[in-house]
This record gives C-alpha cells, structure tokens and sequence, in this order.
C-alpha cells in the first residue's frame, strides 16, 4: 500500500466517525462492545496518526498531505498539516483512547451514545487541526460544540445544566464574530483557502478589525482573562473524560487559532495589539494562579492552573520569536499530557470517593503509592519541575518573552513560584498527612485499567522533559518560516509608512518651494 | 402533449382544477372519515404531479397574460418549496385530524387552493396579479385557521387572523393604488421604468405595500397575530401556515422590491434592515420565556423571517440566493419540528408545554435525537443545515458592507440558541415523565425526512446551493 496516495488525513478524521456510526447500530443491551468498539477505534485512529508523523518530512515548512476536493463553489474541502497542527493530531488521537479507558467503569449510564458522542467529538476536533479552509475550519470548530454539550449536560456532575449553557454560549458568542471576519476575508481575498489567505494583505485598518474579531473567538476558547469564566464550571461538571478532552485539546484550538490565522494573516494588527495580549497573559498568570490558590474543589483548582498555563502560552505567541513560538506549541502539548493526566488522576480518586473536596482526602500515600507516584510526576510538570515536559514549554517561552519584553517575564516568572505553591499545596493536602478519614480507610490503590492509562503519560511527560527534540524537531521550520513571514510583513509595512511620509514630505516641501 | 406540458401555469390549472373536482367529489359523497382521507391523499397526489409537470417542463423563461404571470429559474425554487411545504402539512394532518374527528374533505380543498394563491404570488409580476394571489391564498388560510369549529381558541385564532390579515391586504391595495398613481402602472418591470429615484408619492404607497408583505411574512412590528394564530390554530395547521405560506410570501417580496423598485432600493433598505433587525432580536428574546411550544416556535418564525430579510436587505444576487436558501432550509426544519410537537401526544390528548419533553431520551431517543438536531439546526450550528442558511445570508450582508446588521444578526442568533438548547437540556437531562404515545408512520417518516436532511446536508450541499445561485440570478440584480 502506497502511503503518498492515501488519503491519510481523511482517514484519521472521519474513522471515528465510522466508528460512532457501527456503535449507532449496536443494540441498546450491547454496553461491552460498545466500549470496545469505541476503544479499537480510537487506538486504530491513533496508529494510523503515528503514520503520519512518521512520514512526515521535517525539512518543509510547508502543507503536505494536502487533500483537496471541490465541495461548495468556492469553499473547497481541503485538508494538509504542516509543523504546526500535525502534532495536535496526534495529541488527540493520542488522549481518545485513555478517554474511553478512563471511562470505562465510571459511566455506566447511556454508554452507547456516551461513546458516539466522544467518537464525533474524536472527527471535530482533528478536523479543526487539518482544515486547510476557513468555512471548514469554522465547521469543526463550532460543531465541537454540540456533543461537548450533550457530553457536560448529560453526563456531568450535579449544575451540568449551568455548566454546559455557559460553555456553549460563550464559546458561541465569541465564535460567530469571527464568522463575520472570516465572511470579509472571503469578500476580500475572493477565496477562503487559507494558504492562499496567508499571502494575502489585508489593509493595516481591516487586520484590526479582523484581528479583533478572531481574537474574541480564541480568547474565550483558550481561555484568557478575563473571559476564563466558564471553563472552571465546565471542568467542575463535566465527567472525567469530558475534563481530559476540553483541557488537553479544546484549550489548545485557541493557541492553535492564533497560531494559524491571527499571526500569519494580519501580523500588523498582531505587532501593534502584541501588549494588550501580553498584558492579559500575564494578569491571567498571575492572579489565576492566585485564585487558585483557594480552591476547595480539586477540578477547580487544576481548571485554573489550566488558565494560568495557557496565559504562558499567549505569550510565547505573541513575542514573535522563534523560541517564544515553538515553546508556546511545546508547552501547549505539553499541557495537553499533563493537565489530561491530572484530571485523570482527580477521577481515580473520584470514582473511588465520589468528591472532588480537597478537605475529604488527606493521607493517600500510605494505601495508594502507585497513585501518588503518578500524581507526584504530573504536579511536578505542572510546576514546571526541570526534567518534566512542563519545563521546557515554559522555559521557552520566558526566554522568547524575555527578548520582547523584560517586564513581562518578571512578572510572569512570579506564576512559575505561585504555581509551585498551589500545585504543591494540593498534593501535600490530597497525598500527604495522616490517613485519618474513616471513609478513606478501605480505599484502593489503581487497579491494572488505571495504571494502562496513567503509564503512556508518565512516559511521555518525562521523555519529553529530558529530550524534547522529537516535537521542536517537527516544529522547527513551520516555526522559522511562521516568524520569517511575519517579519518582513512588519518591515514592509514600516518600510511602506515611512515611504509614505517621505513623499508626504517632499510634497510639503516642493509646495512650500512653489509658494515661494 | 410538448406543447400542453410547455404550458407555464399549467401547474396552476391542475392545482385548480383539481381542487375543483374534489370539491365536487366532497360534496356529492357521503360525509365520512374515508372521504376525508381519500381526499386528503388525492390532494397530495395532484401537489406531486403539479411539482412533476412543473420540473418536466422545457421552458425556464416566460411570460404569460401581458407579462402579470412569469415563470423563470426564480418562480420554480420557491413554488418547489411551496409544494413541498403544502404536501408535508398534509401528510402531517392525517393522524391529528383523525383523532379530532376533522377528517374532512374541506380541508385539503382548501390547502390547494391556498396553495394555487400562494404560486400565484410567487409568479406575480403585476400589482394585480400580486393582489389576487395573495387574496386567494389568505382566504384560505383564514378558513383553516378556525377549521376546528367547536374550538374557541381555533375559532378565535382564526377570527383574528382575519381581521387583522384584512387591514394588512387594505394598506397594500392603498399602496398599490398609489404606485399605480405615481407609476401609471401595475406592471412591475413598468413601475421599474418610471420610478428611479426618490419620489414621496411612491414612497409612501411603498410603505403600505411593505406593512401588506410584512405582515404576511409575520415581520417585527407587524407580528402580533403569529404567536396567537400559531397557538389556537389546530398544530397540522400550524405547521403549514409555518411552512409553505411563509416561503411564498417572502418569495413575492423579494420580486416586488427587487424586480419593482430597484430605483428606490436605498430607501426600501432602510425599512428592512429596520424589520429585519427588530424581527430577530424580538424572535430571540420574546421566545425566551414562551413555555408552549408552539408559540415558542412562532416567536422562533419570527426570528427565522428576520434572518432571512438580511440576505433581501444586502440587496445583492448573494443575497437573494442566501434567502432561498434559507427559506427552504427553513420550510425543511419546520415541517420536521411540527412533526415531533404533533407526536408529543398521551392517552388524554396532545400536550404543547415544552415541561413535557423531559426526559424523552429516554422513553424515544429516535425522537429526542430528530428533535434536538433541529433545534441546534434552527440554533444554526454548523454542520446542521440551519447554519448554511444564517451563513450565506449573513455573508451576502456582510459583502454589501452592511457589518452593524451583520453583527447584530450574529448576536440575535446567539440568544436565540439559548432556548433552543434548552429544549436539547429538557429532553437529554430532566428526569423522565410519562411515554408518548406511538408515532405514527406519517408523522414519523416527516420527523426522520427532516432529521436525515439538516444532517447531512453538508455532506453533498452544492444542488440546493447551485440551484438557489441559478434562481437568484434570474432577478438581474
């Protein structure tokens, strides 16, 4: 079989898909192997993914894989990953099968259309990472949606209904203006092809608007200050599967956005908006960090870790540096194995315990080593810990914001020490102590389900934590050229300016001349 | 024969006098349940076979009585619509009207003729023309509206529709009366001649003419009928005044403003981004608190009208090609909601409170998962059907650089979700009540049509979008 002419990237998106089709049409008694179905999908997608990043040719910069059909007139089915988004397909086909596993025992309400609607979810969310078309990466994006609602609203904790209204609403409102901006650019640029788009100038006034409007749709996403609200809800209510998903890869299509449109297609407006991000991230960073602090709920508090971590990765975007960029995406991957890890490790305990109060756990070490092993790794990537993948994501983007901006890395530095408080903080409460509780007397270490699960992600986060080049390596020249494009947008258009005034100069001169 | 079938309104005349013969039939049979049903089907059959004559037929352009009555590329988009909006209402009527003992011949005559009045206004190209096909769909309407005569809700339903639809058709034959004074003129490519600029006299008929179509098409401020109407009419009534008449009435106000009074077009601008603007965000918020489910679907119409004014009030070949999109999106989504209210029944009669959905995943999931995809489909999420029909609307607006329309468009939409996912949350979260009763095969078969349909859709969109595109570029914009 010949890898070049298959449609790989088709194929990884829509197998699940495929697969949420084959459980639609198992009986309702078939709970068993609707569970394994779901899992041999997921891991089948995952294998075919690795295949890609195995033929992946690190040396272009460039799309490849690229799939195009004619679809709607102008808006063309069109798929192709480059340095940027390959890996975020694999983190997704990576944590779809631990979702499932980790869902195995826990939901044992409605589990065939559980797993369809993690399977759907599965197809949305690598298409929003493949799309090459922005009415197609606008579907994926907005449809995502719709089983995360149904996944919070029907499977989640006691305010799902709350939760889930908030998480679709806000992520809708912010989402459909940058509909409007996507419909000018195609008025505009007469395509909506986004390579074609990324050697498009748009007007200096136009990329604000755009910029405006793209950005209120990824902020929220993401989230940042102060549009962070409802992922703490969302986080809190949702089942652990639902909290793997929406921190490890939801959170990242905003980096990911910002990444792929807001940069390379309106760098004027990113280089003259750069502070108001900067400034976001770092409020985000720090008083996050802060309000984490005080959580009670343990969901809660790692939902706001989350804020804080994404606030690194605005950052290390938005400092246009090589380093910057390519730790912001490290640290986004990395966050996607560590915080996934960590709400995984919250429902160990949960399934267990059925709450998520820090104040009911205390202890943990003396019946459960093996879990507090995993747990101890994930809260020292969380910290940033040298020697986790956490490190390097955040140490790269100090270094990128340290060339942008000094101010902004000192204070940002700050949310490296408070995220060492909080993180610790809650270990020492959750693991450490005397194992006074009565209720926590009889409790089990992780059965051989829950070790398959934590296993691949405490490989990884300390793989990467020691040799990182895997994933730079990918990123390297997606990266350069990403920077390379963007700065000699900005030197044009300076070059442009003074140009300008210039011959504005030179006019008002040879008028003055003529008057005299 | 070819030149028979070549005939433009010959989809017209079958509809006519086929309703004629069932009217003769009905009357000299026996009043029995049989008869209404065998009527009912028969009225089905002509609908197909006028669709049938009309898609056989080799002449995409004409002109017919001095040019009153046109068919193009335009006419036979919106008149599919119409048929298919007319056909599914009578589907949907069997089970309901059968347990209410309604099961009457009159009423399928009747649907056809409003149906016949409703092609006429599709095709009007002639103030008179225009008039009479709206008078001969309204009257019928007005009859359906009250056909459950022992109802006082449908009873007064229809009695307000009446007086209320009579007021509008005076202002718009004041109004024509006044273009027809200004112009010298019905016809519409006429009127179009003469009036190129802006003339008080004509702006002021227009305005009439423009209350007489709004009101039809239940535009915000002239849609306080819709949600009484909506809720005292009996619900396969309801379904079809949601459906099919809504099409064609805005059908013949996209040809009137654009075909009649391109020269005015700024000013006739202004007045719909006026309505379209105060239709959506009244249709957003007024449904928020609705807890009847057909009057939540009446505000919901409301809204569904404004969107679709958007693409008219960019006034551009996208626009219009993005409000026959959306009206055929829109007649697909309604007809497949009605059927899942219509199927919302216990053994003590139909229930309308949206309370009584809880929980029906788990008594239906065909059902809950039909009905939810609708409500995110109207919701327009994509990739459901409902969202290419906001898209190219909103898009056509934004390319005529109308962004404050644009925006608030987008906005009205977001509220809007609001209480359509909450339905999706009654239905997929609340603890479950007492079972439905049996869908039966009919309704169920409307309910799945229109489920396949908003969601796959994206799969292969490009006929209904390439054949909107054709339709659209038939008015010359």
């Amino acid at each position: 079989m010949n890898l070049a002419t298959l449609p790989i990237l088709s194929l990884v998106t829509f197998l699940p898909l495929v697969g949420a089709l084959f459980i639609a049409f198992l009986s309702q008694e078939a709970v068993r192997n609707a569970r394994f179905v779901a899992l041999w999908t997921t891991l089948v997608t995952f294998v075919l993914s690795l295949s890609i990043w195995v033929s992946f040719d690190k040396a272009n910069p460039g799309f490849q894989f690229v799939e195009e059909y004619a679809w709607l007139g102008p808006i063309k089915y069109k798929v192709g990953v480059d340095g940027i988004s390959m890996l975020f397909v694999i983190l997704t086909t990576f944590l779809m099968p631990l979702c499932i596993l980790a869902s195995w025992e826990s939901i044992q309400k409605r589990v065939k259309e559980y797993m369809i609607a993690f399977l759907v979810l599965e197809t949305l969310m690598i298409g929003v990472f493949v799309a090459l078309d922005l009415v197609l990466f606008y579907l994926f994006f907005e449809a995502g949606l719709i089983p995360m609602f149904i996944i919070i609203g029907v499977w989640g904790g006691k305010r799902r209904i709350y939760a889930s209204f908030k998480f679709f609403l806000y992520t809708l409102l912010g989402s459909v203006l940058m509909l409007l901006a996507m419909m000018a650019m195609w008025w505009h640029a007469g395509t909506t092809d986004i390579p074609a788009l990324m050697q498009t100038k748009f007007p200096a006034d136009m990329q604000w608007w755009l910029w405006l409007a793209f950005f209120a749709s990824f902020a929220v996403k993401m989230p940042m200050w102060p549009v962070h609200t409802w992922l703490p809800d969302a986080h809190v209510e949702a089942p652990t599967a639902g909290s793997v998903i929406l921190a490890g890869i939801l959170l990242k299509m905003g980096g990911y956005g910002f990444l792929r449109f807001s940069l390379p297609m309106f760098p004027l407006a990113s280089a003259d908006l750069a502070p108001l991000v900067f400034a976001l991230s770092v409020i985000a960073i720090i008083y996050t960090s802060l309000v984490a602090l005080v959580q009670e709920d343990i969901k809660k508090l790692i939902a706001y870790s989350s804020v804080a971590h994404m606030g690194f990765v605005t950052m290390g975007i938005f400092t246009f540096t090589h380093q910057g960029v390519d730790g912001a995406i490290f640290q986004m991957l990395s966050h996607g194995i560590v915080s996934a890890a960590l709400f995984l490790c919250v429902g160990v305990i949960y399934d267990r315990m059925h709450t998520r109060e820090i104040a009911a756990f205390g202890g943990l070490v003396d019946r459960m080593p093996i879990y507090a092993f995993c747990f101890m790794v994930f809260t020292m990537a969380n910290v940033g810990l040298p020697g986790t993948s956490g490190f390097v994501g955040e140490f790269l983007t100090l270094l990128g914001a340290f060339k942008a901006n000094t101010w902004v890395v000192f204070f940002a530095a700050t949310g490296v020490i408070l995220s060492a408080a909080y993180a610790l903080y809650l270990y020492r409460r959750v693991i450490f102590g005397q194992l006074e509780k009565p209720s926590l007397k009889g409790i089990l270490d992780m059965g051989p389900r829950e070790i398959m699960v934590m296993a691949p992600l405490v490989i990884l986060t300390i793989f990467f934590g020691f040799y990182p080049a895997p994933v730079l390596d990918v990123t390297a020249q997606s990266v350069k050229k990403l920077v390379a494009d963007y700065e000699s947008a900005v030197r044009t258009a300076e070059q442009e300016s003074s140009e300008r005034l210039r011959i504005k100069i030179s006019e008002a001169l040879s008028g003055q001349r003529e008057t005299r | 024969m070819s030149d028979l079938l070549s005939y433009a309104a010959l989809p017209e005349i079958i509809l006519a006098v086929g309703a004629m013969a069932l009217l003769m039939q009905g009357a000299f049979q026996a009043d029995t349940e049989e008869a209404g049903i065998m009527a009912t089907w028969l009225a089905i059959g002509l609908l197909i076979v006028a669709g049938v004559v009309m898609l056989l037929n080799p002449v995409v352009a004409t002109g017919l009585f001095d040019d009153a009555f046109i068919i193009d590329r335009y006419t036979r988009f919106m008149k599919i619509l119409v048929l298919v909006g007319s056909a599914g209402a009578l589907l949907l009527s069997f089970q309901p009207f059968g347990e209410l003992k309604l099961m009457k011949f009159e009423y399928p005559v009747l649907v056809l003729l409003a149906t016949v009045g409703m092609m006429m206004m599709i095709s009007a190209n002639d103030l008179i023309a225009l008039y009479i096909g709206l008078e001969l769909q309204s009257l019928a309407l007005y009859v359906v509206a009250a056909f459950r005569r022992d109802s006082v809700r449908s009873s007064e339903a229809g009695l307000k529709y009446f007086v209320l639809g009579a007021l509008s058709s005076g202002m718009l034959l004041y109004g024509a009366s006044l273009i027809y004074g200004f112009a010298g003129s019905t016809s519409f490519p006429a009127i179009a001649g003469v009036v190129k600029a802006a003339n008080i006299g004509v702006i002021v008929g227009l305005v009439f003419v423009m209350v007489g179509l709004a009101f039809k098409v239940s535009a915000v401020p002239f849609h306080m009928w819709t949600p009484d109407v909506y809720e005292g009419a009996p619900t396969p009534v309801t379904a079809f005044f949601a459906a099919a008449p809504k099409v064609a009435a805005m059908a013949l106000m996209v040809r009137t403003l654009t075909v009649a009074f391109p020269g005015i077009a700024p000013q006739w601008q202004q007045i719909v981004v006026f309505i379209a603007i105060a239709s959506m965000l009244l249709g957003s918020f007024a449904a928020i608190g609705q807890t009847n489910i057909k009057r939540l679907m009446a505000y919901s119409s409301i809204g569904h009208v404004g969107f679709a004014l958007v693409g008219l009030a960019a006034n551009n070949a996208e626009g219009v090609q993005g409000v026959l999109i959306y009206m055929a999106i829109y007649l697909v989504m309604t007809l497949g909601t009605f059927a899942c209210i219509l199927a919302m029944r216990r053994n003590d009669g139909p229930v309308e409170e949206i309370e009584e959905l809880s929980g029906l995943a788990e008594n239906n999931l065909g059902m809950a998962f039909a009905l939810g995809m609708l409500m995110f489909s109207l919701a327009g999420i994509p990739p459901l059907a409902g969202f290419w029909g906001k898209f190219y609307v909103i898009a056509a607006a934004v390319k005529a650089d109308m962004l404050t329309l644009a925006v608030i468009a987008v906005l009205a939409s977001v509220v809007a979700a609001f209480y359509y996912i909450r339905i999706v949350i009654v239905m997929f979260v609340k603890e479950p009540k007492e079972k439905f009763l049996g869908v039966d095969a009919k309704t169920g078969a409307v309910m799945a049509l229109a489920a396949i349909f908003v969601v796959f859709f994206i799969v292969y969109p490009s006929p209904l979008v390439d054949a909107a595109a054709q339709a659209a570029k038939s008015l010359r914009l």
